[in-house]
């Protein structure tokens, strides 16, 4: 299927994109990024938060670009002087009731409220008025909700439901009481259908949704980001751990994952703590008089030598057999293949049967 | 799988579940279905439990659990009887489909209703809608496999595929999830008595000597030992020594008791291990594991997709598993040297054609690689099957209908069925204090009238005992389950439920039935 491919010109470029796109989409195709707060690709188009207006030349009003598609010769430009003064205002609007609290907050350096508010040199707000005064929820293991920070821009609600399908998220009130919430208000670990795969977490644009583990461990800037990939099952979803000063300290979605995305689910994202269980082995242990005791490398290696080579030349080969591991990396498996084979002479090899 | 897990957003007109709980075992891909079926792509689940994604389906098949190759026999033979297979896929592509034929002439839909338990409308509806979509793609997993007749039950779903056309195009397919992170990696990496890697065969002179070359030593032609066979020989004395990397097969494998004493005969066992498991145990020597934040290397995914594990922190057992291995050799007077692990993976690759294309540096510009991948130019393989099948023409292998090796009778009357829930994942997650926080106990699934007549509510204990062993749970009252069965998981080592799964296996793969056991029942 050929698509048509639209001209239209966008801060002064000749630029083109698939006919039916999105002004936003079709910027960001040209490298032009139009702050954004309630858009999020990985999720429908909400049209709510309005901060990703433009101007389009030949209409008076600044439409919102997430919700506008373009059409052939259309000018559009994302930072005019008029686009500016509105998205202040819309920022001016959105922390009148913030508890702006930046310098305790978890989220600063991801966070695109606070991103966008320097950008356009929000500081105050004219409009400040009444603040929220919501109980934190940090009733479970693994997320930390403080709806006072929320500025509903509803991608919670919409990643709950559309990509993992839990419908735990909806909207409760109306006006200033209008929150983004669990039914019945109540905390995360008294939802019905919540299955913590945090994945409102991942597309949280403020710190009303921030990762348990990382709270107070450090600043944004400060985390290291490793891709790796998933251990706890054959999915295959990829992420970033995320480590500070040689310790990870939590997991953070990374949208170039090729099977995933920022879709996690409760093990990926929160299961990795098992690393540091103090009940982990760290040195190697020999049994002796049925006790198991502290060994160094050598010793474990020497014993290890000399009890397979004498099975070895006793019994022979086929005496001996090795149980992989399909938890290991393809690596370690290759190895115990080649170990197996070349060395103890054998195919006794095989991996657990649970597969 | 056959075809890439994009497809099920992006591609397919038809889902296909039969034996899988991928909202639970393979969460994402789960997900994935859940936003596919929302957005019109038809359903069909087939499991005896109300599993999540039943509340999405177009249709459930509730089948009595090990029932699952007269189901297929049975929508294969309405398909054939309505004239709906794809003639010239079979004529061109396949072969021995008049046994095929024959075999499902006699599962006609009033026999298959009455072995199932499915209403014959409901197989008509089914068989209709898979062979009249042009994109319809199977998954199955443990439901199916965990059978004596595993194997079998595999054929059968390929059967389907094939007699309908629904290989080697997006959007079709035959898609077994594979349940461990790198199962499919472990075997592409010849983990397995038969094969080297690429599953070149032991047994093929040409392989052979082509690793006797590469590796500097005459190496052995014989088809090695199978996990369970392992454990017999261990058993009856034939197998001495063992050596097992990051496994606990007392926790995870049938019959638990019948492997702890293979344990105990063997004359020297070294485990390599995260935790002091209740395998470990048993070792004379224990070598520390590095967890996979702890190590470079790379896991292959469902999809044969090859991606990067990469070391975030320093090992806390002071290194990598790689150079632990490689040390142990070394110290055997087999030099094992590499610097790194990407070594240890071109030397694979260069032995094993199927994957002769993919290095780390290839994955990391491309971010993962599909196999196969030939060579360094060419983009990696999502869709198998395409024009041609590996072996040639697609062969029908139709079987008959094989009971499970143990039902339920007076003595033991509960069918006990096993599996994996969401929060956990076999023998590391029970180690996660904040997953553990939450989901601290075996919560076997019984039915309502099944609670009633035992006496217990949610909450309460019940003794499961079955011809093998026997075990404590927690109770979870739910019509998720039918009456007469009893559904557990098998992660806590308080509730040991493999000391109850049955000594059953699949004579071709070795697998367990930890499907299908009979057990009785005791409130305590
Ligand atoms: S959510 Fe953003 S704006 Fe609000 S306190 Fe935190 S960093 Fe500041
Ligand atoms: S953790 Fe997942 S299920 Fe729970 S509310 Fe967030 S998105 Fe929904
Ligand atoms: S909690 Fe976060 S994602 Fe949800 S509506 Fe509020 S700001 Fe948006
Ligand atoms: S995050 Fe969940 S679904 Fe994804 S690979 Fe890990 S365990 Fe599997």
């Amino acid at each position: 299927m050929l698509v048509e491919l639209v001209k239209l010109n966008i801060n002064g470029r000749e630029v083109e994109a698939p006919a039916g796109s999105t002004i936003l989409q079709a910027a960001e195709l040209a490298g032009i990024e139009i702050p954004r707060l309630c858009y999020d690709k990985e999720l429908s188009p909400l049209g709510a938060c309005r901060l990703c207006v433009v101007e389009v030349k030949g209409n008076r009003l600044l439409p919102a670009s997430c919700v506008t598609p373009i059409s052939a010769g259309m000018v559009v430009d994302t930072e005019s002087p008029a686009v500016a003064e509105a998205r202040k205002t819309i920022l001016e609007l959105l922390i009148a009731n913030h508890p702006l609290d930046c310098m305790t907050c978890d989220k600063l350096g991801d966070c695109k409220l606070a991103d966008y508010c320097y950008k356009y040199g929000v500081k105050d707000s004219a409009f400040a008025g009444e603040k929220h005064d919501y109980a934190i929820d940090d009733s479970n293991p693994f997320i930390i909700r403080d709806l006072n920070k929320c500025i509903l821009c509803g991608a919670c609600v919409r990643a709950c439901e559309e990509l993992t399908g839990a419908d735990n998220l909806s909207y409760l009130n109306r006006g200033f009481h209008r929150k983004a919430t669990t039914a019945g208000d109540v905390d995360y670990i008294d939802s019905d259908n919540c299955v913590f795969c945090g994945q409102c977490v991942a597309v949280c644009p403020t710190g009303a949704l921030t990762e348990k583990t990382l709270a107070g461990k450090a600043r944004r800037w400060d985390i290291d980001r490793v891709r790796t990939t998933c251990p706890f099952c054959g999915t295959g979803c990829n992420f970033d751990l995320a480590v500070k000063e040689g310790k990870i300290i939590g997991v953070l979605s990374n949208p170039d994952a090729p099977v995933n995305q920022r879709m996690l689910c409760v093990k990926g994202r929160f299961g990795w703590d098992y690393i540091y269980n103090e009940k982990r082995l760290t040195s190697p242990l020999i049994k002796k008089n049925g006790k198991f005791e502290t060994a160094s490398w050598d010793e474990a290696y020497d014993l290890i030598a000399t009890k397979f080579k004498e099975i070895k030349d006793k019994y022979g080969s086929e005496s001996f057999a090795a149980l992989s591991s399909a938890r290991c990396t393809n690596e370690e498996n290759f190895l115990v293949g080649k170990f197996t084979r070349a060395v103890m002479g054998t195919n006794n090899v095989d991996h657990c049967a649970r597969t | 799988m056959t075809n890439p897990i994009s497809d099920i957003l992006n591609e397919t007109e038809l889902m296909f579940l039969i034996g899988t709980n991928p909202t639970e075992a393979h969460p994402v891909i789960g997900y994935k279905m859940r936003k596919a079926a929302r957005k019109g792509v038809k359903l069909v689940v087939c499991d005896p439990r109300h599993i999540d994604l039943v509340d999405e389906a177009d249709y459930w098949l509730r089948l009595k659990p090990g029932t699952d190759i007269p189901l297929l026999n049975g929508l294969m033979h309405i398909i054939i009887k309505e004239g709906l297979e794809d003639k010239k896929f079979i004529e061109e592509r396949t072969e021995n489909y008049e046994e095929l034929k024959a075999i499902v002439e006699s599962y006609t839909p009033e026999r298959v209703s009455e072995l199932t338990g499915i209403s014959v409308d409901d197989l008509y509806s089914v068989a209709r809608l898979y062979a009249k979509t042009d994109k319809a793609m199977i998954f199955y997993t443990l439901g199916i496999t965990e059978h004596i007749c595993g194997t079998r039950n595999v054929m059968s779903c390929a059967n389907l595929a094939m007699l309908t056309g629904h290989l080697g195009r997006p959007g079709c397919g035959v898609c077994p999830q594979r349940g461990q992170n790198n199962v499919q990696g472990a075997c592409d990496m010849g983990a397995l008595p038969n094969v080297f890697s690429g599953y070149q065969g032991v047994g093929v002179d040409a392989a052979r000597e082509k690793h006797e070359k590469a590796w500097g030593v005459p190496l052995s032609g014989k088809v090695g030992l199978k996990i369970p066979e392992m454990f017999k020989a261990a058993h009856e004395g034939q197998v001495k020594a063992m050596y097992i990397l990051g496994e606990n097969p007392v926790l995870t494998d049938p019959d638990a008791n019948h492997i702890r004493k293979a344990l105990e005969h063997l004359e020297f066992l070294v485990v390599q291990e995260l935790f002091l498991t209740e395998t470990a145990e048993y070792a004379d020597v224990i070598l520390p594991a590095a967890s996979f934040a702890e190590c470079d290397g790379t896991f292959t995914n469902t999809e044969r997709r090859v991606q990067r594990v990469r070391q975030a922190i320093d090992p806390i057992p002071g290194q990598a598993n790689w150079q632990t291995i490689c040390q142990m050799v070394t110290k055997m007077g087999y030099p094992m040297s590499y610097n790194d692990p990407s070594e240890i993976w071109d030397e694979m690759a260069s032995l094993s054609p199927s994957m002769a294309g993919i290095n780390y540096q290839r994955i990391d510009e491309m971010n993962s690689i599909q196999w196969p991948c030939p060579t360094t130019d060419h983009p990696g393989t999502p869709v198998l099957h395409v024009g041609k099948f590996t072996r040639g023409l697609g062969l029908f292998q139709p079987s008959e209908h094989i009971p499970p090796a143990e039902m339920p009778d007076a003595e033991y009357p509960f069918l006990l069925s096993t599996g994996r829930i969401l929060q956990h994942y076999n023998v590391t997650t029970p180690y996660s204090p904040g997953i553990s926080s939450i989901w601290d106990k075996e919560m076997s699934e019984v039915n309502p009238q099944d609670a009633e007549k035992l006496g217990v509510k949610t909450g309460d204990k019940l003794k499961v005992t079955s011809r093998r062993g026997e075990a404590i749970t927690n109770v979870k009252v739910t019509d998720r389950v039918l009456p007469g069965v009893i559904w557990m998981s098998f992660h806590y080592n308080g509730t040991p439920t493999n000391a109850l799964t049955s000594d059953g296996l699949d004579p071709i793969t070795g697998t367990g039935e930890y499907k299908v056991a009979a057990v009785k029942l005791e409130k305590i």
